[in-house]
C-alpha cells in the first residue's frame, strides 16, 4: 500500500522534472536556430471560439504560403491552442514567447483572449498583432499588442448609419450580455443612432440574453409587441442564428443586423432560410478587393478551399503581412525594433484595402456592409473612413 | 419605484396575443425541460444519484440524429427510432463503465465519476466533431408553423407536450403495472434488501439507464427541431435546469419532474415577460427557484419525507 | 523532541522553498514562472475545496463562484484610478467606488473576507442540505454569482471584463500566499476543529451525538474554504492582469475537483502535489494537441481537443479505480520521512506487506 504511495510521488516528480527540463533543453535549440524566423500564432482552435478561430488560421496558414521567406529567412509558423479560455491564453502566449521564442504574436479570435495575453506581451516586449480582437481595451494602455481589425465603435456607429439611412427610426437592441462583443458593439450603436436621430428614444427596447441560451422566444414576444423598424442584435453567431430563426418563426418581420462575426458558413447553416435578408458589418469583399494582394489572396483561397473567404480570413492573413512588413522594415528580428516597425505602418497593400495603424495601434479601415442572400453573402455597402 | 412600475408598464401594455404567445412559448419550453427532467428523475430515484451526464447524453443524441439525417440520408422518422436506440446503448454502456463499479463506494465517488463522464463526453465531442455548429436537419412537418388569430404556433409545440404526456403515462405505466417496474420499485426502497430478495440489481438498473436515455434521445430529438443548432456544450445547461426541474417537483418522482419541467418553463418565459429589464438574469431564475424550494420543502413539492436511517 | 524536530524541519523546508521561490523569479523565464505560479494558486484553491469536501465531507461545488469574488475584488480596487475610465469605457464606474484604490495585498483580503460573507449568507440555508442537493445547490450558487457580475456592469464592466490590474507574475509572494494557506488549514486539521470536521465527515449523527454543534463547524469549514477560494482567486486575476465573468463558469470548478481527487480527498499534502501534477501535467499534455508525426506518418489522432479527452479519461480512470487518489487521507510525515530514508527497502517492505 505505501510502496503504491511513494511510487507514485515518485513518478509524479518525474512527470514535473521532465517536462520543466524538457522546456529548458526546447529553448536552447531554438535560440541555435537562427536561419528561421518564428512567429507565434495563437487561436481557439477548440472550445466555444473554435469556428472563427480555424477561419483566421486558414488566413494565417495561406499568407505564409504566399509569403514565406522575410530577410532571406523563412518564416515558421508555432501554432498554439487558447482553447477558448483565458487562463490559457496566457500560458499559452507566454509559450511561445519564452520556450519557442516567437518574435511576433499573431492573434486571437476573442478579445478577451487577447487582453489575457496583453501583460504578458507588454511584459516580455514582443509585439502581438490581433486578428479580429475588436474591444477597444485590447490596445488601450499597451504599447504593445497592435490589430489588424477595427474596433467595436467603429463598427456599431457603421450599423447606426445604415440602419438610419434605410429610414428606421425606432430600433430594437438584443445583446448577448455575457459577450464583450455583443455588449460593445451595443452600446456604441445606440450612443450613435440615438445621435443621429435626435430622438433619445430612439432605442425602444434593450433585451439581454447569455451566451448559450437556445429559447428566445420570452425576449423576442416583447419585442414584437414594440413593433421596431430594425433590430440590432450583434452576438455569437450560433445564438444569432437562433435567435432570427425564432424570430421570424413568431413573425417578427423587422430586419436584423449585426457585426462581423455572424459573416460565417456556420450562421447560414444553422439559420437556414429564416436568415435570409440579415445585414452586417464586416472588413472585406471580393466586390470590393481593390489591391493586388487581395487578388492573390482570393486565387490562392479559392484554389486551396473551394470556398469564398470570410473577412476573419482575409484580416488574418493582413495581421500576418503587418507583421512581415514590420519585419522587412526594421531589417531586424529583434522584437523591439519590429514593434517599432509596425507601429509606423502606413499604406501597406493588404487584403482589406490599404492599411495604416492609428496612434492606438488599430488599423483605420473602411467597412463592409453584406446581406444575406440566397444562401450566400452578397455586397451591399460600402462605408469609408471620415 | 422604478422597478415595479416597469412591471406594472408591462402588464397593462401586454395585449392579449403578447400573452398567448408567451403562454405558449412558455409551455413548449416547459414541456421539453419535463420531458428531459423525467430521465433525470428515473435515474436518482433508484440509484440516488445525479446522472450529471444526462445533458450530455442529450447532446449525443442530437449529434446522433444529425448524422442519420444528414449525412446518411435517413428518413427522419427511421432515424428517430435508431437515434433513441443508440442512445439508450450509450446510457448502458455508461452505467456499466462509470457508474456499476462504483455500486459499494461512497456516495461522492459517484458523484465524481458523473460529473467525469459528462466532462468526458462533452470534450470527446468537441474532438470528434469539434467546436463548430450544426444545424440540426430540418423536419418540415415538425418546424412549419400553424397560425391562430395572430399567435404563432411551431406544430414541434404541439408534438412536445404531447410526447411529454405520453412518455409520462407510459413510464407509469412501466414502473406501477409491470414487473421490471415492481422490481425498480424495490430497488429504489431498499437496495440491499432488494437484492437479498433475489432481485437482480445490475439488470434493473441497466434497465433504468436504458429507459432513462431513450427518453433523453426523444428529448433531444424535440429538442433539435425546436433550437437546431448543435454544439458540444449543447446539453449542459437544459442538464442542469431539467435537473433543478426535477428536484422542484421532488426528485424520484416522475410526476413531479414534469410539475417541476413546466414551473420551471413557464417561470422562465414569464420572468421575461413580465419584468423585461431582468431578461439578463433569466439563467439564474432556476438556481433561486432550486434554492427557495430546497429552504422550504426540501424533498420537493411531491417528494415523500425521508428519514436518515442510523 | 519530536514534534520539536518536526517543527524545526518544517520551518527549514518552508525557508528552503522561499529560497527557491527566489532562484525562480530571478533565473527561470516568465512562461515556467507562470506555472509555477498556477501550480501554486491552484494548491491554495485545491487546499480550499478540500476542507469543505475531504475533511468535512461535505460537496460543495461553489469554488468558482467564490473564486470569482475574490477576482472581482481585486480586479475593482487595484486598477489604478487614472486608467479606470479606459477600462468602464461602455458604463462608467459606480461613483461609489470609483474613487477607491488599494494595494494588492488589501485586495486580496477584502476579497477573501468578501467571499467568507458571502459564504455565510450562502451557507445558512444550503449547509442544511447533503451530498448530491448540497452539490447542485452550491453550483447553483457559483452560476448566480456569475449571473449577477456579468449584469451589475457598472461595478464590475460586466461582459467587457476589468483589464490593467496590475499584473503578479512573482513566484516569492505567491509563494509566501501558498505557505501561509498550508500552514494554516494544517494547524486548523490538527486542532480540535479539525477534528471535528472530520467526524462529521465520517458520520454526521454520531458526530451530534458526540456534542459537536454541526451547523456551526460545517460553516466554519465553508467560510474558510471560501475565504482561501476567493485570496486564490484574487491572485488568479493579479496573476493573467485581467478578469472577466467567463473565466469562472462552474466548468472551472471541475479542475480543481480533479486536484483533490488526484491528490487525495482529506490529505493536504495530497491538494499540494495533485495541484503541482494537473497544472503541470496539463501543460505537458499539449504535445496531444499538436499534429505528430511517427515515422513519417502522420497520426491523425493528434490534433486540438485530443489533450483534454486525455484529461478526462484521466480523471474517470483515477475515480474508478484509483479511488484514494495519491495520499488517500493521510499526509506526508517527517517520521514516515525519516524512517523511509533511514532504509528505503525495509520501509517499503514492510508497509507493502501489511
Amino acid at each position: 500500500m505505501k510502496m503504491k504511495k511513494v511510487l507514485s510521488i515518485l513518478l509524479a516528480s518525474a512527470v514535473m522534472v521532465s517536462a520543466l527540463t524538457g522546456c529548458g533543453s526546447d529553448k536552447k535549440e531554438s535560440a541555435a536556430d537562427s536561419n528561421t524566423i518564428k512567429l507565434g500564432v495563437f487561436l481557439p482552435l477548440t472550445g466555444d471560439n473554435a469556428a472563427g478561430g480555424e477561419l483566421e488560421l486558414r488566413g494565417i496558414k495561406l499568407a505564409n504560403k504566399l509569403h514565406p521567406e522575410v530577410l532571406g529567412k523563412k518564416v515558421e509558423l508555432v501554432v498554439a491552442d487558447n482553447k477558448s479560455d483565458k487562463a490559457e491564453a496566457a500560458s499559452v502566449a507566454a509559450r511561445l514567447i519564452e520556450k519557442d521564442k516567437v518574435v511576433t504574436l499573431l492573434g486571437s479570435y476573442g478579445s478577451s483572449l487577447a487582453m489575457a495575453a496583453g501583460n504578458i506581451v507588454k511584459e516580455s516586449k514582443v509585439p502581438a498583432i490581433g486578428t479580429s480582437c475588436t474591444n477597444p481595451q485590447v490596445t488601450a494602455n499597451n504599447d504593445y499588442y497592435f490589430r489588424a481589425c477595427f474596433i467595436d465603435p467603429f463598427q456599431g456607429t457603421v450599423m447606426a448609419n445604415y440602419a438610419y439611412n434605410k429610414g428606421a427610426r425606432k430600433v430594437a437592441i438584443v445583446q448577448e450580455v455575457s459577450n464583450d462583443y455583443s455588449v460593445g458593439l451595443a452600446k456604441f450603436f445606440k450612443e450613435a443612432f440615438v445621435k443621429l436621430t435626435g430622438d433619445k428614444d430612439a432605442i425602444i427596447d434593450i433585451a439581454n440574453y447569455q451566451t448559450g441560451d437556445k429559447d428566445f422566444t420570452a425576449v423576442l414576444t416583447n419585442l414584437k409587441a414594440k413593433n421596431p423598424d430594425a433590430v440590432f442584435a450583434p452576438g455569437n453567431f450560433t445564438e444569432s442564428a437562433l435567435l432570427i430563426k425564432q424570430a421570424r418563426q413568431l413573425g417578427i418581420e423587422a430586419p436584423f443586423m449585426g457585426g462581423d462575426t455572424w459573416e460565417t458558413q456556420e450562421f447560414i447553416d444553422v439559420g437556414g432560410k429564416e436568415v435570409e435578408g440579415a445585414v452586417m458589418s464586416t472588413a472585406f469583399d471580393r466586390e470590393k478587393a481593390s489591391t493586388e494582394e487581395a487578388q492573390k489572396f482570393l486565387k490562392a483561397y479559392t484554389d486551396e478551399y473551394k470556398s469564398e473567404p470570410s473577412a476573419l480570413t482575409a484580416m488574418a492573413y493582413d495581421s500576418y503581412l503587418i507583421a512581415i512588413d514590420a519585419i522587412k522594415r526594421a531589417n531586424s528580428t529583434d522584437p523591439q525594433k519590429i514593434r517599432d516597425a509596425i507601429a509606423k505602418t502606413k499604406d501597406l497593400e493588404a487584403v482589406t484595402g490599404k492599411t495604416t495603424l492609428d496612434e492606438n495601434g488599430d488599423a483605420i479601415k473602411a467597412a463592409v456592409i453584406k446581406e444575406v442572400k440566397n444562401g450566400k453573402f452578397k455586397y451591399l455597402d460600402f462605408v469609408d473612413v471620415k | 419605484m422604478d422597478f415595479f412600475s416597469e412591471f406594472f408598464q408591462a402588464i397593462t401594455n401586454m395585449s392579449a396575443t403578447s400573452l398567448a404567445q408567451h403562454v405558449v412559448n412558455g409551455v413548449s419550453l416547459g414541456s421539453l425541460y419535463a420531458l428531459i427532467a423525467i430521465g433525470y428523475t428515473m435515474v436518482y430515484g433508484i440509484l440516488l444519484m445525479i446522472n450529471f451526464a444526462h445533458g450530455d447524453i442529450v447532446m449525443m443524441a442530437c449529434y446522433f440524429a444529425f448524422f442519420g439525417i444528414t449525412v446518411f440520408h435517413i428518413p427522419w422518422y427511421f432515424t428517430f427510432i435508431g437515434v433513441i436506440i443508440a442512445t439508450a446503448l450509450l446510457g448502458a454502456v455508461i452505467e456499466r463503465t462509470a457508474y456499476r463499479p462504483l455500486r459499494d463506494a461512497p456516495k461522492n465517488s459517484v458523484l465524481i465519476s458523473a460529473i467525469g463522464a459528462s466532462f468526458l463526453l462533452e470534450n470527446l465531442a468537441n474532438y470528434l466533431f469539434s467546436g463548430r455548429p450544426l444545424r440540426f436537419p430540418d423536419i418540415p412537418l415538425l418546424s412549419s408553423n400553424i397560425e391562430v388569430g395572430d399567435v404563432q404556433i411551431q406544430a414541434i409545440c404541439i408534438v412536445i407536450p404531447i410526447m411529454t404526456f405520453l412518455s409520462l403515462w407510459l413510464l407509469l405505466h412501466i414502473v406501477n403495472h409491470t414487473k421490471i417496474g415492481m422490481a425498480m420499485r424495490a430497488v429504489s426502497k431498499d437496495y440491499e434488501i432488494a437484492r437479498v430478495m433475489g432481485i437482480n440489481i445490475d439488470r434493473v438498473i441497466s434497465i433504468t439507464f436504458i429507459i432513462g436515455s431513450a427518453l433523453a434521445a426523444i428529448g433531444a430529438f424535440m429538442w433539435g427541431v425546436r433550437y437546431p443548432g448543435i454544439t458540444p456544450m449543447l446539453g449542459v445547461m437544459p442538464g442542469l435546469k431539467c435537473f433543478i426541474a426535477a428536484v422542484i417537483g421532488g426528485i424520484g418522482n416522475i410526476k413531479g419532474a414534469v410539475i417541476g419541467g413546466f414551473i420551471l418553463g413557464l417561470g422562465e418565459v414569464f420572468i421575461v415577460a413580465f419584468f423585461p429589464q431582468l431578461s439578463g438574469y433569466r439563467d439564474a431564475f432556476a438556481f433561486i427557484v432550486l434554492i427557495i424550494i430546497l429552504f422550504y420543502k426540501p424533498t420537493g413539492l411531491l417528494g415523500e419525507k425521508t428519514t436518515e436511517k442510523v | 523532541m519530536d514534534k520539536k524536530r518536526n517543527m524545526l524541519l518544517t520551518a527549514v523546508c518552508v525557508v528552503v522553498l522561499f529560497g527557491a521561490a527566489c532562484f525562480a523569479q530571478f533565473e527561470l523565464d516568465s512562461y515556467i514562472r507562470r506555472i509555477i505560479n498556477l501550480c501554486l494558486i491552484y494548491a491554495i484553491i485545491g487546499l480550499s475545496m478540500n476542507l469543505t469536501n475531504g475533511f468535512a465531507g461535505q460537496f460543495s461545488l461553489g469554488q468558482a463562484g467564490f473564486m470569482a469574488v475574490g477576482a472581482y475584488v481585486v480586479g475593482i480596487f487595484t486598477v489604478p484610478v487614472e486608467l479606470r475610465e479606459n477600462v468602464f469605457y461602455a458604463v462608467p464606474m459606480n461613483p461609489l467606488i470609483a474613487d477607491i484604490e488599494m494595494p494588492l495585498w488589501l485586495a486580496l483580503l477584502v476579497g477573501g473576507l468578501l467571499s467568507a460573507l458571502i459564504a455565510f449568507l450562502i451557507g445558512t440555508p444550503v449547509l442544511r442540505l447533503r451530498g448530491d442537493y448540497l452539490a447542485i445547490a452550491t453550483l447553483g450558487f457559483s452560476e448566480i454569482i456569475r449571473i449577477i457580475i456579468t449584469n451589475a456592469q457598472s461595478f464590475t464592466n460586466g461582459a467587457l471584463g476589468i483589464k490593467d490590474i496590475p499584473a503578479l507574475n512573482d513566484v516569492r509572494y505567491i509563494y509566501i500566499a501558498t505557505a501561509v494557506t498550508f500552514l494554516f488549514i494544517t494547524a486548523l486539521i490538527n486542532s480540535s476543529y479539525g477534528r471535528a470536521f472530520k467526524a462529521i465527515r465520517e458520520d454526521e449523527i454520531a458526530a451530534e451525538a458526540m456534542g459537536i454543534n454541526l451547523f456551526r463547524h460545517k460553516c466554519l469549514a465553508f467560510m474558510l474554504s471560501a475565504f482561501f477560494a476567493g485570496i486564490g482567486g484574487g491572485l488568479y486575476g493579479a496573476l493573467l492582469g485581467t478578469v472577466d465573468p467567463k473565466n469562472f463558469l462552474f466548468t472551472l470548478t471541475y479542475n480543481f475537483l480533479l486536484i483533490i481527487v488526484l491528490g487525495g480527498m482529506g490529505s493536504i499534502t495530497g491538494s499540494m502535489l495533485g495541484a503541482v501534477i494537473v497544472t503541470a501535467g496539463l501543460e505537458f499534455l499539449r504535445i496531444f494537441d499538436e499534429p505528430m508525426a511517427l515515422f513519417g506518418m502522420d497520426i491523425p489522432l493528434f490534433r486540438p481537443g485530443f489533450r483534454m479527452v486525455i484529461f478526462s479519461i484521466l480523471l474517470m480512470v483515477c475515480v474508478l479505480f484509483w479511488r484514494k487518489g495519491i495520499m488517500g487521507t493521510s499526509e506526508f510525515t517527517w517520521d514516515k520521512f525519516i524512517t523511509f530514508c533511514k532504509n528505503p527497502v525495509k520501509y517499503c517492505l514492510g508497509k507493502g506487506a501489511k
